[in-house]
């Protein structure tokens, strides 16, 4: 297997003024290019830390990061990053925030024409051509998380890093923009990492699922490989056992080896 | 039949001021009935006439039409507030934007803020030798706070997003500021702005009563000495209508600015 994003031995503390916190113990994966990873796991495991160590925007306190065989010292463009509230900014029209990012990344080597055409191709991939000149503000939610993942992708990362990138949409427009995703990422080759509590879209979207223990001093409790054939209709799924075999072991994992104290 | 949006709009929005207009005059009337060195609101509407039916004359340096004294206040505002603007903002970016010069200039900050702005009259006067620089000086003073406070405010307001953003896309500075850090604060920044200019107004008049020359403050004052008590009541509408105006002008433009 290629080797692509290793995290080796990490692990992450923080220091609060209640004191340390042992975030991440001992995390040890390795990401093979193309392929697509959930991060599932209850809130306060530690999931979205894996993610921004990934990103770079945190440091371990421990272990090392590699990306393509380079250590990761802090973020770049190489890792396009899709936050949960979009993070879209208010005063600049969809074009003009993925063009921010192209910007950065191909201005030095590409004309401005150039640049807009990138823009352009990255909304048209999300199926916002159309918005294109609109605000954040006149857009739905379901479109704005459109625009973020265009912006992550115009950068044309070599890894895509999703931070519940649907989870403050309705369901109806979480499952329209998961087929879109998974078109996206068939297209584009994609290698992603996605952090969500949702099992049935960690399921359908994922090659591999990442189901982290409960925190303080999170760890990855069990690797679970879905070996599901692709390209995957939600439909065909709904009654195919091999599915709800997956889908029943993740959460067994979740509401039995890892029940939240509070709940049981 | 009177349409029924038009009768809500006079019932509710329109007769409200109309009738504590008309309240404030009657009563002013009464008290200059009863006090017969008032001027009574008639006596005034028509020595205002007279005035603004020539604002603009020069008969000598301390007999100018009341349009010079209006101007020359708002040159002055308008200098002390420039500099105030081209120094404070800055400063306000730089503060919000590093705890450790925030921390640096808080003490000073806190204590230089509540003094009256004419106490630093005297210093204008000692350092510039002149009256007019020493005007500029008060209201330069007297502005600056709200603008630093203001944008050091909006800039440690900037929500986290917006910097990951900024550090995923791996920005330069300049960018940040350009495209994150100046829109985001822009808001903080106007009502700065719109309290420093208020403070501003109120300060003229007083620091011209003291500095004398040209505009409304010296002019109340002059009238006073002359004993021409509708022009001091002139004085105060044309200063508290020339402050709305200025309120209602930056209120728009900040309306402008958020949507």
């Amino acid at each position: 297997m290629q080797k692509f994003v290793q995290v080796e031995q990490v692990n992450m503390t923080f220091h609060t003024r209640q004191g340390t916190f042992v975030a991440l113990q001992d995390i040890n994966l390795r990401i093979a290019k193309g392929e697509f990873i959930s991060l599932i796991g209850h809130s306060g495991c530690g999931k979205s830390t894996l993610l921004n160590l990934i990103a770079g925007l945190l440091s371990p306190t421990d272990g090392v990061l590699l990306c393509a065989e380079r250590e990761i010292a802090g973020p770049g463009p190489e890792r396009g990053v899709v936050f949960q509230n979009h993070s879209l900014l208010p005063w600049l029209t969809c074009f003009q925030n993925v063009y921010l990012a192209v910007e950065r990344v191909f201005a030095a080597t590409e004309s401005k024409a150039q640049l807009r055409e990138r823009t352009d191709a990255a909304l048209a991939l999300v199926h916002l051509s159309h918005a294109a000149q609109k605000y954040p503000h006149e857009i739905s939610g379901g479109m704005k998380q459109r625009v973020g993942i265009a912006r992550a992708l115009s950068m044309q990362p070599k890894v895509l890093l999703l931070d519940e990138p649907f989870g403050a949409l309705d369901a109806l427009t979480r499952a329209h923009l998961q087929d879109e995703l998974m078109k996206i990422v068939a297209e584009t080759q994609s290698t992603v990492v996605m952090v969500t509590h949702d099992v049935d879209e960690a399921v359908l979207l994922s090659d591999r699922i990442v189901m982290m223990t409960n925190g303080p001093a999170a760890t990855i409790g069990d690797i679970l490989h879905v070996d599901l054939p692709k390209p995957r209709n939600r439909l065909t799924l709904a009654n195919d056992p091999h599915y709800h075999a997956l889908r029943g072991a993740v959460l067994e994992f979740l509401y039995q080896k890892q029940a939240h104290k509070e709940a049981a | 039949m009177m349409n029924s949006r038009v009768k809500h709009f006079l019932l509710h929005t329109a007769l409200p001021p109309l009738i504590g207009l008309s309240g404030f005059v009657l009563l002013w009337s009464l008290v200059a009935h009863s006090n017969s060195s008032l001027p009574s609101p008639m006596q005034t509407w028509e020595s205002a006439l007279k005035l603004f039916s020539d604002p603009f004359y020069r008969n000598s340096p301390n007999d100018q039409g009341i349009g010079w004294n209006i101007l020359f206040s708002l040159e002055r505002v308008g200098t002390g507030f420039g500099m105030a603007a081209a120094l404070g903002i800055p400063l306000g970016f730089l503060i919000g934007r590093f705890p450790f010069l925030d921390k640096m200039t808080a003490p000073i900050i806190s204590l230089l803020r509540p003094v009256s702005p004419l106490a630093w009259l005297p210093i204008g006067l000692l350092v510039f030798k002149s009256a007019n620089p020493a005007a500029i000086w008060v209201i330069f003073i007297s502005s600056i706070w709200p603008l630093i406070i203001n944008t050091a405010m909006g800039v440690r307001q900037l929500p986290q997003d917006y910097l990951n953003v900024a550090r995923v896309l791996n920005l330069s500075e300049w960018k940040i500021f350009t495209t994150i850090l100046f829109p985001a604060t822009l808001p903080y920044l106007l009502t700065g702005v719109r309290l420093s200019i208020g403070t501003a107004w109120l300060v003229i008049v007083a620091a011209e009563m003291l500095t004398g020359g040209v505009g409304l403050g010296f002019w109340v004052w002059d009238e006073w000495n002359n004993l021409n008590v509708e022009h001091i009541l002139i004085a105060i509408f044309v200063v508290g209508c020339i402050g709305l105006l200025l309120e209602q002008v930056l209120i728009w433009l900040a309306g402008r600015v958020r949507a």
